[in-house]
């Protein structure tokens, strides 16, 4: 096509939805987060915000419930007939918004897509080998191997109509090589408690609640807006005026000035996301003085690196005492946290000396330290303080900040020293995440994000056992163990979960949730 | 004029392709797309197997010949993050952008040329020592502070007018408007008073020299002499010259407006093509970018282009030597 008859026809399409009037009811939500949601087609990408909102319009066969427990969707029931057959029983009388049944062929179509090699998406089920019809309300997956964490992964993967797909011609996801767009990209019709209304790209998105809801609806919502807006002091001042119900994420320095206000308020919690050092473990730094050696493969190094860290004084003056400061890779609500292995001695720069003496080091050294800029909250500052810890050891951090896409590109490559990444082990929500992606030795489906080429045999083997056990207790067990191991080797250093501020008008109730998915199908407003 | 009319178009033409090879090798600098495109989760085999759908693993000759030949034909792909065809998403957004501008304009005109010429006419004038001061400040002050200044005052404070967005919009075949609403007028008053303030203070000094300028030539000495009314030679005769440049200055700014709309439209969240170029940067969608760039660089070429033929259409003396 051209570009002129891309631009008449592309636009007749949002034509009549521009039309549409945002008469704003009495239980309209007005939202804003920070970026606009990418696309509708829940297959189209992995953004967390993205299918966080798309999960009020498509639902999965199974979901997270307020404290992130699978709880049934889609499916009533499951069970695994073989080890690797898992059965689910699907949920009858529910329909598509436009009207469609929801039956076995829909489950069967949408997973088939989401698994599909030109999907975006299919990291975020990687045990599947196929999915299979057994009757009209059942369906069986296949898995190439038992996979224990299987249902997890189902809550990300959302369910579309199958003969509305058909119609449009939307049963491959969208290929980035055709060029073409995909029909599903800008519409949908799904099972959820809400149906989008209209859609303008970085302007506004408005859903309606579906009457038809298969569920009980806790929420008195009849209508959500929502609006992008990327400019921190934008969003608070709209807020602040009575245009906007609820903003994610509240910036953490404008904390104090929301709750002085009158009619707003902020909620806190910490989030899933664990913020983290990732260590080059080869044999030579990229970036030092030292040419002929690497300090860091030195375990008594990394410890006084650590030790150096005063994470107490970061969450006080950086993070406005709202961090929660970790000596594990994974936070609390992560399946394989352990409480007692959770103990962060406090900072200590002498005796970090001391441990730097010991190895050798005891004039210290220069090292690369990569930071991403507005990634994680207060990413820089934190990185410049930590830089300045160190310096108090004689250890000489060259810090490099810079955007995310260039900071990861870089990191991925095996390029930094010391680098800081965030894990919150979504979607999978498990240990195993942590495990099998930073701490699991390199390999192709295995340690992708371990550019540091950190290897431990035992950790290795433990990672593989995980992946495998079905038995919840000595599954948990075993991840605990190996989170132990990279704790005591200091494989990665730990710093903290980072904190996770949302911003809501007086009357408004929003439970908050740590992995930064507002659920608004438990929203109410008074 | 044939002959000058086709040496400007193929001296556009190079000025564009040097635009998209300096935005292409740009591209190797931002980062790697797919890392944002694909989940945390993903193996080194996923990322492998993206890169090549994508040709992101061909040498950057060919991928900079193939982008040049799809732009040509006015295709730019499919958006890395919206997975929406590039050119449908700046067609949807520049309406918004140019409306913004074209409001900016007349908004930094309707102010600026009055404004210029009450200071050249009244120059020791105290009003006018304060608007000259008004003005050094206007055009020193980043405009972000004017725009979070603006919503501070007139969105928090007194509620009179919207923070963000740009309104109800009314859809006239794919152009879409914001004119013809009570919210989408309301919507456009303080990004246009951000993104005007500038020009107003440009226009405003630039007229006011000018003004200065030609009060003292000949001709209105002259006209004075007449006896001519004080009126009839300031705006009768002054004006008239003063405004010839102020126009061909004014014209060269759209473009430079519709490029550093990019700020205003961040600030407001005005759903335009900058706010779509920033989202870009931050995801390293490079076909967004690089049809965002292209188009900034067609805008100022065209422009230019405009002026340099009716410079040749005004001034005789060109044709003469070509």
């Amino acid at each position: 096509m051209t570009f002129a008859s891309r631009l008449t026809s592309g636009l007749a399409a949002t034509a009549i939805a521009a039309l549409m009037a945002g008469a704003a009811g009495a239980n309209t939500l007005r939202m804003a987060d920070s970026t606009d949601i990418a696309a509708m087609d829940p297959h189209s990408m992995t953004e967390s915000n993205t299918i966080g909102f798309l999960n009020h319009v498509y639902e999965g066969l199974v979901r997270y419930n307020q404290d992130l427990e699978v709880e049934p969707a889609l499916a009533t029931s499951w069970e695994f007939v073989e080890p690797t057959r898992l059965r689910f029983k699907l949920r009858e009388g529910v329909n598509f918004h436009n009207g469609n049944p929801f039956t076995a062929d829909d489950v069967v179509a949408s997973l088939e897509r989401a698994a599909h090699e030109t999907s975006p998406v299919k990291s975020n089920i990687p045990g599947m080998k196929s999915i299979e019809k057994v009757d009209e309300y059942t369906v069986d997956l296949v898995l190439s191997g038992p996979d224990p964490i299987v249902l997890n992964y189902l809550t990300n993967i959302l369910i579309l109509d199958q003969e509305w797909m058909a119609e449009h011609d939307a049963l491959l996801p969208a290929d980035m090589r055709g060029g073409r767009e995909n029909y599903a990209v800008a519409n949908s019709n799904g099972t959820g408690p809400f149906m989008l209304e209209s859609r303008q790209p970085d302007a506004r998105t408005v859903l309606t609640v579906n009457e038809d809801w298969w569920d009980e609806p806790e929420h008195n919502l009849t209508r959500i807006e929502f609006s992008p807006i990327g400019s921190d002091a934008t969003r608070i001042a709209a807020l602040l005026s009575g245009e906007l119900d609820f903003i994610t994420p509240a910036p953490l320095q404008d904390v104090g000035r929301i709750e002085r206000a009158d009619g707003a308020s902020v909620i806190v919690a910490p989030a899933l996301r664990t913020i983290m050092l990732g260590m080059n473990h080869t044999d030579k730094l990229h970036n030092s003085n030292l040419t002929d050696k690497n300090p860091l493969q030195d375990v008594r190094v990394r410890q006084a690196l650590w030790r150096a860290i005063d994470m107490e004084l970061i969450r006080k003056k950086i993070m406005r005492d709202m961090s929660r400061n970790t000596a594990l890779l994974v936070a609390p609500p992560v399946p394989g946290y352990s409480e007692e292995l959770d103990v962060l001695p406090p900072a200590d720069a002498e005796a970090a000396k001391a441990l730097l003496s010991e190895a050798g080091y005891g004039d210290g050294f220069e090292v690369g330290f990569d930071c991403p800029s507005s990634r994680y909250v207060n990413d820089e500052e934190i990185c410049q303080a930590i830089t300045a810890m160190w310096a108090r050891i004689g250890v000489d951090a060259q810090l490099t900040s810079q955007t995310p896409s260039k900071h990861f590109e870089k990191v991925l490559a095996g390029g930094a020293d010391i680098f800081m990444v965030g894990w919150a082990t979504l979607p999978m929500l498990d240990s195993y995440s942590v495990l099998s992606a930073l701490l699991h030795t390199k390999g192709d489906r295995m340690g992708a994000w371990n550019p540091g080429g950190y290897s431990n045999p035992e950790l290795d083997a433990l990672t593989d056992k995980v992946a495998v056990e079905l038995d919840v207790e000595k599954r948990n067990a075993m991840m605990s163990e190996a989170l132990k191991i990279a704790r005591d080797e200091v494989a990665m250093i730990p710093l903290h979960q980072q904190p996770l501020a949302w911003a809501v008008r007086d009357g408004v109730n929003i439970p908050i949730t740590a992995d930064n998915k507002p659920r608004l199908w438990y929203a109410t407003i008074e | 004029m044939v002959a000058f009319v086709i040496r400007r178009l193929l001296q556009s033409v190079l000025v564009m392709l040097a635009v998209a090879l300096i935005a292409f090798t740009m591209f190797r600098f931002i980062g790697d797309p797919v890392n944002s495109m694909l989940p945390e989760n993903a193996t080194a085999e996923d990322r492998q197997t993206l890169r090549e759908n994508l040709g992101l693993d061909q040498p950057v000759t060919v991928q900079f010949t193939r982008f040049v030949s799809g732009a040509a034909k006015g295709e730019f792909g499919i958006s890395y993050r919206n997975k929406r065809p590039v050119a449908e998403m700046i067609a949807e957004r520049l309406p918004a952008t140019l409306e913004l501008v074209l409001a900016a304009a007349v908004f930094a005109l309707l102010l600026g040329v009055p404004i210029g010429i009450y200071t050249a006419l009244h120059p020791k004038g105290v009003l006018s020592n304060i608007l000259n001061i008004g003005s050094l400040i206007g055009i020193s002050v980043p405009t972000f502070v004017t725009g979070i200044l603006l919503i501070l005052i007139f969105s928090v404070w007194l509620n009179w007018l919207p923070s963000f967005g740009r309104g109800e919009t009314v859809q006239i075949g794919w152009w879409s408007t914001g004119f013809l609403t009570v919210s989408g007028l309301k919507s456009l008053i303080l990004p246009a008073i951000m993104l005007g303030l500038f020009q107003v203070t440009l226009i405003m000094r630039l007229v006011r020299a000018e003004m200065m300028e030609v009060l003292r030539s000949d001709f209105v000495r002259f006209a004075k002499a007449r006896g001519l009314t004080n009126r009839a030679v300031n705006f009768g005769h002054a004006l008239g010259n003063t405004l010839m440049p102020v126009i061909t200055i004014v014209g060269l700014q759209l473009g430079s407006m519709i490029a550093f709309a990019i700020i205003t439209e961040t600030v407001f969240q005005w759903p335009g093509m900058g706010l779509l170029f920033i989202q870009a940067v931050s995801f390293a969608d490079i076909p967004v970018m690089s049809a965002y760039l292209v188009l900034v660089a067609l805008v100022f070429v065209a422009i230019n282009m405009i002026v340099d033929l009716l410079y040749f259409a005004i001034d005789p003396r060109l044709s003469v030597r070509a």
